[in-house]
């Protein structure tokens, strides 16, 4: 156990680890501490003097957030001396502030407002002019007015050592002092907004949110992330079935407060115009709109007159979805033709990793381990989150990061060595690490698409040479992918790939939240059924289209790239459309198949059951993220292809053309972060599918 | 031709450190070497650190900068032994309003600093020097680059100092015109080429200063004191000071005095004739009103404090400070209000803006001292003068937010009947 130490605060003794800050030793124990500037996990700046606190023996205030708590110290937090400083305080910093609440976006989430309420004095003094500068746009999602700046450099913070972009500066001195963008008048960053949220005033806002609401007209939803696979938890603020915006204050969840552009802005294709909201049937060239009934009517008997299907399920879809369209197609539809779009190989993984425990890593791994191989992925552009953690594992923890790719990323800022390979080298550039890997007490290899079958194998033995502990990251695109193959949407007795399935004779091809044909060409004809939530490629070649509901309207679970299981929580319902499940629901009660009940609860009941590593406790999944246990036994060879579609920060496959914001931001003038593309390999090569 | 001085010297002085001010070509290397240049670095070279550390202790020689914190006492703090490089730092970003003596330390006898500079590195095993040079000081570091560039060709710089085997390298500086960057850590940022901004302490820069090196970090009067010490000894220096405050000090006499200027004199002197004796007197029979005894940002004395001599006990005990050396006099004609909105002008244009207390509060302070002195000032304005000032004092992140609160406690308390006159006179009802 770490060295305590006792001291008394507020007359009350108290006990906190060695090295503790004082007012996180007072928040541990209750006490709070006022602050502006202090942030967990950033670094310490002792700017705002808010958090003064009076320690006996010394001469003056002292600071709060810098002094470590010492053994026998007699700590104030509340004396008079305390109390009139920070009344001080905050009368200075409402000197220059508008006091413009009744139409700020933070009215009522200001911690200026919490800090006056608390501690301010009920007039002020200050009869002089106000500075006032006017409010600037720096990109379509951040808006910055100075005059509500405190000067916290909060934002500055997150950017340069939570994002490691370092888009903010300040320029200027003294009280006209300003946060600016580091590159002239405009952003060049990731536009993950993480700046406006950790924002404690209204200074920065959010160019979707603005002037939108008050933010106790909304309700708080706290789900999942529909982008990409990292699983961070966004809550959704919805006011009358709209969703207004994307945080997660609270911390809930893998990520923290971490959210990347997406999870914070690109909930809007939910409202896009062409969302789907009636069944269609084809009549020629053309499709009519058609009622729920008939529209289950014609699937229900074009399903039970096949005899051949070919099935390609969703890596969006939710855990209880992709079982009951496994369980539907063998059980109901006796067919093995089942796949959906692999991005990662975890089947060759999995397989590999047979009779090891604890070999998976999980997010809060990232975060903790003393060291951390990126291999072929660009971690940055395709999984913010878990470049993240890495990055202030980095920080925090001055892990080791090796980066083992075929062109420049951002953890080469890090990185204790990068090795640039051509694509298909990495094996041999991993190999080339070995003495370094070797001398480290832990690893955790993070891997993309351009490990592979036989290389997946070469990989992990190549972990078990080290003779340390390894923990493996298969990395997938998509919200649900590392679901879909645990649900078993994949064609592992047999059954045909997704490709197959396209080039083959079969009576029905029934896509659920897929878009095999975006990149890909169909032949021969077949009846086709598609539940989506927007006419796709695939949609257009389909004589049935079902509109679904996202992953923002429906309840259910997802599993991450790291396996681990989250809930999802509807937040809103859009007219006409039905959620997958209760859409195959239908369809089997159509056909008259006995499946079970379609409610999400039930199903995740049969998952624990029947799926390995899935008998999770529901009570901490309730709360947060629980960790499925690995699989452990020998996984099938799987046919057809694992690519992934090579989606970047501001791309989200088949969602993307549907975000208005994500085609804002990439319209908007600047650099959005993007390695330099001659050494970038092309996205997505002729003839991949993708969702 | 002998270099015009920018002000008499007064024969009341002592003359140590400046004695070579006023020779001809005193800036060169060879005035420098004829008048016991370099006698003291030879010397040093024969020393122990210990015994040169000893020898700076004994002169009691105290930071020439402002805080008057022991300069040996500081030497030894800096980890010679350090895995790291050492770094020397010299502050010449002389900025203080009031003061205006180490411009001429550089511009009359730069290659004492240099000596100065190479005994100290002696002592921390530095090989490395920056001398950060005020930006508004543009033509000192010409003459400063000169007299490197001498030092170089003459072997006084570079590898194998005079054949010890001694290296040391010596690079100017210049700073962006920023006061705050003379607050000794904003200063190793503004070095660094960072935004010149205060850092939290500890570290303190002794171990962990420029680049994160251990650095020595002293005012270029410090520096220039040294070769002397050294040289005769740090008893002899210190017997021509007063008990804990050794030497003699460069005080920069201006306002209304006859003779304004930079003169040396021992720690000790008496305030009242180094006004009335030194710098010749208040003109025009004039009544003394107020002195600023070290700076701006020392608290005003009345007339009636000033009888003191001037060392660092006796000043605190009138509740000021010797500050560096910047002594305003200011007669009986002075209006205290605009005084003190010149100031405070100063500090609101100068406060860095890294804390909320010196941010707002200089602004602030300023807007209704510029109100007042305007003639709408209000009489509840001046209590809030000096509660709006010790709301900052002690409060800042550095000494700027103090150095802005103190001279302004001290001139609404002392001088309140300047603030009272204006009121009436102007019976502006607000």
């Amino acid at each position: 156990m770490a060295d305590m130490v006792k001291l008394t605060m507020n007359g009350r003794e108290i006990t906190a680890e060695k090295g503790t800050l004082l007012i996180e030793a007072a928040r541990q124990n209750g006490i709070e501490i006022p602050s502006f500037c202090y942030y967990e996990g950033l670094t310490l700046q002792a700017a705002c003097r808010m958090c003064l606190v009076e320690v006996e023996k010394t001469l003056k205030l002292q600071v709060g957030c810098t002094l470590p708590v010492a053994e026998g110290m007699v700590v104030h937090t509340e004396s008079e001396q305390v109390k009139s400083a920070r009344k001080g305080t905050l009368e200075f910093l409402l000197t220059n502030h508008p006091l413009d609440c009744p139409v700020c976006d933070k009215g009522g989430e200001c911690e200026l407002q919490d800090m006056v309420f608390a501690y301010g004095a009920g007039e002020s003094r200050f009869t002089e002019r106000k500075l006032h500068t006017p409010e600037k746009q720096w990109s379509p999602v951040v808006y910055f007015d100075a005059p509500r700046c405190i000067l916290c450099y909060r934002c500055v913070r997150a950017c340069d050592e939570g994002m490691g972009v370092k888009a903010l500066g300040v320029a200027n001195r003294g009280a006209i002092s300003e946060i600016v963008p580091n590159h002239s008048d405009h952003l060049e960053c990731d536009e993950c907004g993480a700046c406006i949220d950790i924002c404690p005033v209204g200074a920065l806002t959010s160019g979707t949110y603005r002037y939108q609401t008050r933010p106790w007209e909304m309700n708080h939803v706290g789900t999942i992330c529909t982008h990409c696979a990292d699983g961070c938890r966004t809550t959704l603020g919805v006011r009358n079935d709209k969703i207004i915006r994307g945080n997660n204050r609270d911390r809930s969840g893998v990520n923290g407060e971490f959210l990347c552009v997406k999870g914070r802005y690109a909930f809007d294709f939910v409202e896009h115009p062409e969302r789907l909201q009636s069944p269609m049937l084809r009549s020629g060239d053309e499709f009519q709109p058609i009622s729920w009934a008939q529209a289950l009517e014609i699937a229900g008997k074009k399903f039970k007159a096949a005899k051949s299907f070919g099935i390609i399920g969703s890596n969006h879809t939710t855990n209880e979805e992709n079982y009951f369209l496994a369980k539907m197609a063998r059980q109901g539809l006796k067919t093995e033709n089942i796949d959906h779009h692999r991005t990662g190989d975890l089947a060759t993984l999995f397989d590999a990793l047979s009779g090891k425990n604890n070999a998976l890593a999980t997010t809060a791994d990232l975060y903790s381990s003393k060291a951390i191989l990126i291999a072929g992925a660009d971690l940055s552009q395709q999984h913010p989150f878990l470049a993240y953690q890495a990055r202030a594992n980095f920080r925090h923890h001055a892990a080791h990061i090796y980066a083992v790719t075929s062109g420049p990323v951002r953890e080469d800022q890090q990185a204790a060595a990068s090795v640039r390979v051509q694509k298909g080298g990495e094996i041999a550039g991993i190999e080339s690490l070995r003495d370094k890997l070797k001398a480290e007490p832990e690893l955790v290899i993070v891997f993309g698409d351009a490990i592979q079958g036989d290389a997946v194998r070469k990989l992990v033995a190549f972990g078990d040479s080290l003779g340390v502990g390894v923990k493996y990251v298969c990395l997938v695109d998509y919200s649900n992918s590392r679901g879909a193959f645990d649900m078993g949407v994949v064609p592992k007795n047999g059954g045909m790939s997704v490709e197959q399935m396209l080039a083959a004779n079969l009576d029905v091809l029934w896509v659920v939240g897929a878009n095999p044909l975006k990149n890909a060409t169909m032949s021969p004809k077949k009846f086709v059924v598609v539940q989506d939530l927007f006419m796709t490629e695939t949609a257009r070649h389909a004589d049935l289209v079902l509109p679904a509901a996202s992953a923002y309207e429906k309840s259910g679970t997802v599993t991450n790239v790291c396996g681990e299981v989250q809930k999802l929580k509807h937040a809103l319902k859009v007219m006409g459309t039905k959620t997958d499940l209760e859409i195959m629901g239908l369809i089997a009660k159509e056909m008259k198949l006995d499946l079970g009940i379609w409610l999400p609860e039930k199903v995740f009941e049969e998952i624990r059951k029947n799926v390995h590593g899935y008998d999770v406790s529901k009570a901490v999944l309730d709360l947060g993220a629980v960790t499925t246990a690995p699989l452990n036994g020998r996984v099938a060879t799987l046919p057809g292809v694992i690519q992934s579609s090579g989606d970047t920060l501001f791309t989200s496959g088949s969602l993307t053309k549907y975000s208005k914001i994500l085609n804002e931001v990439m319209e908007a003038p600047g650099a959005l972060y993007e390695a330099p593309r001659a050494t970038r390999q092309a996205p997505v090569s002729p003839g991949a599918v993708e969702k | 031709m002998p270099k015009k001085l920018y002000n008499e010297p007064s024969p009341l002085e002592t003359r140590v450190v400046s004695k070579r001010f006023g020779l001809e070509n005193s800036e060169s290397l060879e005035v420098y070497l004829a008048n016991e240049g370099f006698a003291a670095f030879k010397k040093a070279k024969e020393m122990t650190r210990e015994a040169i550390i000893d020898e700076v202790k004994a002169s009691s020689l105290r930071g020439r900068g402002g805080a008057g914190f022991p300069t040996g006492l500081k030497w030894s703090f800096v980890p010679h032994t350090s895995p790291k490089p050492r770094v020397i730092v010299v502050n010449a970003d002389e900025s203080e309003p009031g003061t205006c003596k180490d411009r001429l330390l550089m511009e009359y006898d730069p290659h004492q600093m240099i000596e100065g500079i190479l005994i100290a590195s002696l002592v921390v095993d530095a090989h490395v020097g920056y001398i950060y040079i005020r930006g508004e000081y543009r033509y000192l570091i010409e003459v400063m680059d000169r007299a490197i560039e001498e030092a170089y060709a003459k072997g006084y710089l570079g590898k194998n100092i005079l054949g010890t085997g001694w290296d040391f390298d010596l690079h100017t500086h210049s700073g962006a015109g920023a006061y705050e960057c003379g607050e000794e850590t904003a200063l190793l940022d503004s070095l660094e080429g960072k935004r010149g901004i205060p850092r939290m302490k500890p570290p303190f820069p002794a171990v962990a200063g420029a680049w994160a090196l251990p650095t020595l970090l002293n005012n270029v009067e410090t520096f220039s004191a040294i070769p002397p010490i050294i040289r005769d000894g740090g008893k002899a220096f210190a017997d021509l000071g007063v008990p804990k405050a050794g030497g003699t000090r460069l005080v920069c006499i201006s306002g209304h005095v006859n003779k304004p200027g930079v003169y040396e004199l021992p720690l000790g002197y008496s305030m009242m004739k180094a006004i009335n004796e030194v710098a010749g007197g208040i003109p025009n029979g004039k009544k003394l009103k107020a002195v600023v005894p070290g700076g701006s940002s020392c608290p005003l004395l009345k007339a009636d404090e000033c009888d003191i001599p001037m060392d660092y006990d006796s000043l605190a005990k009138v509740g000021s400070m010797l500050g560096s050396g910047g002594m305003v006099v200011l007669d009986e004609t002075t209006d205290m209000v605009k005084f003190a909105l010149r100031i405070m002008k100063f500090y609101a244009h100068e406060s860095c803006g890294w804390c909320i207390p010196c941010r707002e509060g200089t602004a602030w302070l300023k807007k209704i001292l510029e109100r007042f002195n305007a003639g709408h000032g209000r009489h509840e304005d001046i209590a809030l003068l000096g509660e709006l000032s010790k709301n900052m004092l002690g409060r800042t992140f550095c000494a700027l937010g103090d150095a802005a609160a103190m001279p302004t406690i001290s001139i609404v308390e002392k001088f309140a009947e300047d603030f009272e006159k204006r009121l009436s006179r102007e019976m502006v009802a607000v």
